[in-house]
């Protein structure tokens, strides 16, 4: 590939970048009507109001300084209702992390039981089938009253979400791991663990790594959602905390973070899911 | 008619023989009350009186106690509803806190005003407090860390804590209301595309928001649309959404209006939205709203603490009430820690000169009111209230409920503490669009209306 290659789907990514921008700004250039009430009343209301209008969407100029602003200063603490956009992020991280790894811990062991064993799995796959479309704002109520504590309800609501794709993979990953093997480890009479070990979790890793990997994607959608619930702290609370404000710039600039983020999460995974892909 | 203004008011009629008590009816019961204890225990005189005089060592601070409070509420105050140990304690002007840091939720409207500006302005430091308050994103969440104990006292709708204590709604855990937080303050706002369509005739098919199913607002929209003849339930419909989203949703059309708390009202002005048909003081002059509420395990337990808390709250609610401290208190409760809205909408609201979205600036400077009375008669109307909508079903023991959850004879007393003048009675009759409330007679008043689900 020469250097001209390579930046063309760089350039034609700017392109599109710059198109959106600019059917932005033009969408939302419309100029004001100008005032149609007299000032002491244009005072009391917003600019949009004053003429007659409702309150426009951001143009990109609003937001791009909103961003920066955030970007310029994204760790600060003016107190427990009002923290740097960074704190917000690092502690969404944190409840999905520890959500997910929980998950993990439950979903890989339990995937292998129910993959080694075809009456398990039978068994199993009604409840996972019900449990798997289960919304997380249905299962917030439900966690509140029982669990008592906001904190772990929010982290709950990650496990309950993101274990199913890690479950349902593992157990398929289990299952079909190549006859051929598991018959080359029975003629040499390798142990039951040193088999599950050596043979089927190298064969079955990378199906298991697809499988959180999804679960990874979940587990950031559900965040947001469940602390706009809960609120306190976290990114979903940002976007809940600047809807009532009404301040689109500022979700915007969430909606934004949260997408960053959310790749982040997604390229690290699929860093590990290669390191373990093999060839047949 | 608010406890800061004029406690010789016109309004303040129907008294008893001694002028304590709101009707003779009511008298009668509170000196039979108070005959029956002293009948019950018959060496008690003596034990009431070592009791008091622990209480009071002070005898001018005694007499004053009684005065406030009338001595058939006092006594039967501290010999039925408080064990004489605990009573000591929770009598105590200046005894150790339990908990110095506590934990309060708060929903963010102005109804919190004295909730959230007691931190800014310093009134919990004052108390040797170290508040936490915590901004919460709905009723159900607020009652559910409540009942967790995530919190240790919350901002909530005044029905919230009798629908707890009665299990409507929620698992039943006894609760307290020891303060109101204001009176009036609601509006009924409708989008701009109705500006035409202000009798609720008119409304059929309508859609509105209420900020939850126990509220004032929910109850004042019903009340209203039934007295023009719209049956709640059948020819409006009434959805449950947590007031900071209702001006979004007004925006996208998804309602055609709400009976909503401020800055929600004033916020659909400022932005063009909706505008305000009615102030809900129209409906009802003087009504309750929001509430300072606390679990009855942390007012017994801590109760120190609790009443320190109550002290800074009463403060905070007497220093609101004040006219001239409306504008620095909206600064100070605007910024994005606490309500997170511009400073003007919310200095609209507590100064009562506002935009009213049709272009006309009105001044209305009682739109607003904070008053920390809870009167037993507002839980009475609210009881009412859900009883004519089918939330609670059977018979309710109205006087009860309402004296257990309303605490009004400890507001008294810490009022009196706060330099405040609390009123004499724990009932008040007062009217509701024009239809007076008697709050001897609940069962009679639902049964007067036309339309009900009883």
């Amino acid at each position: 590939m020469t250097a001209l290659e390579r930046l063309r789907p760089l350039a034609l990514s700017l392109i599109i970048l710059g198109l959106i921008f600019g059917i932005w700004a033009l969408a939302t250039m419309g100029g004001s009507k100008g005032q149609v009430v007299d000032d002491e009343y244009a005072k009391l209301v917003g600019a949009a109001a004053a003429s007659g209008q409702k309150s426009a969407f951001p143009t990109p100029g609003d937001f791009l300084e909103k961003l920066g602003g955030h970007l310029a200063d994204p760790f600060y603490d003016r107190g427990t209702n009002d923290k740097g956009i960074g704190i917000q992020l690092a502690y969404s991280i944190a409840r999905v992390l520890s959500g997910f790894f929980l998950a993990a811990a439950v979903a890989i062991p339990l995937g292998f039981m129910i993959g080694m064993s075809r009456t398990a799995f039978a068994a199993l796959d009604p409840f996972i089938q019900v449990l798997k479309p289960i919304s997380p704002l249905a299962w917030m109520p439900l966690a509140l009253f029982t669990l008592k504590d906001s904190g772990v309800s929010a982290i709950f609501v990650i496990f309950i979400c993101s274990i199913w794709p890690m479950l349902i993979n593992t157990a398929f990953g289990v299952a079909s791991v190549r006859r051929e093997w598991m018959d080359v480890a029975r003629t040499l009479e390798v142990r039951p663990v040193r088999k599950a070990l050596r043979v089927i979790l190298p064969a079955a890793a990378p199906t298991i790594m697809t499988g959180m990997r999804i679960s990874i994607g979940i587990a950031w959608l559900v965040i947001v959602a469940a602390e706009m619930l809960v609120g306190g702290t976290g990114i979903g609370y940002f976007v809940w905390n600047e809807w009532n404000n009404l301040s689109i710039s500022n979700i915007l600039t969430a909606i934004l973070l949260i997408g960053v983020v959310g790749m982040v999460l997604d390229f690290v995974f699929s860093r590990l899911q290669r390191l373990v892909t093999y060839r047949d | 008619m608010s406890i800061f203004s004029n406690p010789f008011d016109a309004n303040e009629s129907l008294r008893c023989v001694c002028g304590r008590h709101a009707s003779q009816a009511e008298h009668d019961a509170l000196s039979a009350r108070a005959e029956q204890i002293t009948g019950e225990h018959l060496s008690s005189h003596v034990v009431e009186q070592a009791v008091v005089r622990a209480l009071f060592p002070q005898d001018s601070v005694r007499r004053k106690f009684l005065q406030a409070v009338g001595s058939p509420v006092a006594m039967s105050a501290i010999s039925s509803i408080f064990p004489m140990a605990m009573a000591k304690e929770a009598f105590a002007q200046a005894g150790r806190l339990e908990k110095p840091k506590l934990n309060v939720g708060f929903i963010p409207i102005t109804c919190a005003t004295p909730i959230i500006m007691a931190d800014p302005m310093g009134f919990y430091k004052k108390q040797g407090l170290d508040v936490n308050i915590v901004k919460t994103a709905g009723w159900a969440v607020i009652r559910d860390k409540t009942l967790n104990k995530e919190y240790d006292a919350a901002h909530m709708l005044s029905p919230m804590p009798l629908a707890i204590s009665i299990g409507a709604g929620a698992s039943p855990v006894p609760y307290t209301m020891p303060a109101m937080e204001n009176i009036n303050g609601q509006a009924l706002t409708l989008a701009m595309k109705h500006k035409d369509r202000r009798d609720p005739k008119l409304w059929k098919g309508f859609r509105f928001a209420v900020p939850f199913d126990y509220s004032m607002h929910n109850y004042l929209l019903r009340y209203y649309v039934a007295e023009a003849g719209l049956d709640p339930d059948k020819d409006i419909q009434i959805r449950s959404v947590p007031p900071p989203e209702m001006v979004a949703n007004m925006r996208a059309d998804n309602i055609d209006g709400f009976l909503a708390p401020d800055p929600v009202n004033q916020r659909a002005v400022f932005d063009g939205v909706g505008f305000i048909h009615m102030l809900s003081k129209e409906l009802w002059e003087g009504h309750p709203c929001c509430a300072f509420a606390a679990s009855k395990e942390f007012v017994t337990t801590m109760p120190n603490t609790y009443a320190a808390l109550l002290r800074a709250i009463m403060e905070a609610t007497a220093y609101a009430q004040k006219p001239e401290n409306r504008k620095e208190i909206a600064a100070a409760i605007a910024p994005p820690n606490y309500l997170n809205q511009p400073v003007t909408v919310v200095e609209q609201v507590l100064t009562g000169t506002f935009a009213d979205g049709l272009g006309n600036v009105r001044k209305v400077p009682d739109r607003i009111g904070f008053d920390p009375f809870p009167w037993h008669s507002f839980a009475v109307w609210i009881l009412s209230q859900m009883k004519r909508w089918g939330q609670i079903k059977g018979d309710i023991d109205y006087q009860k409920i309402a004296s257990e959850v309303y605490l009004a004879t400890d507001a008294m007393r810490l009022m009196a503490q706060a330099g405040l003048t609390p009123p004499k009675t724990t009932s008040k009759t007062f009217s509701v669009m024009g239809k007076v409330f008697d709050p001897s007679k609940p069962e009679e008043y639902i049964n007067s209306f036309k339309i009900k689900r009883v």
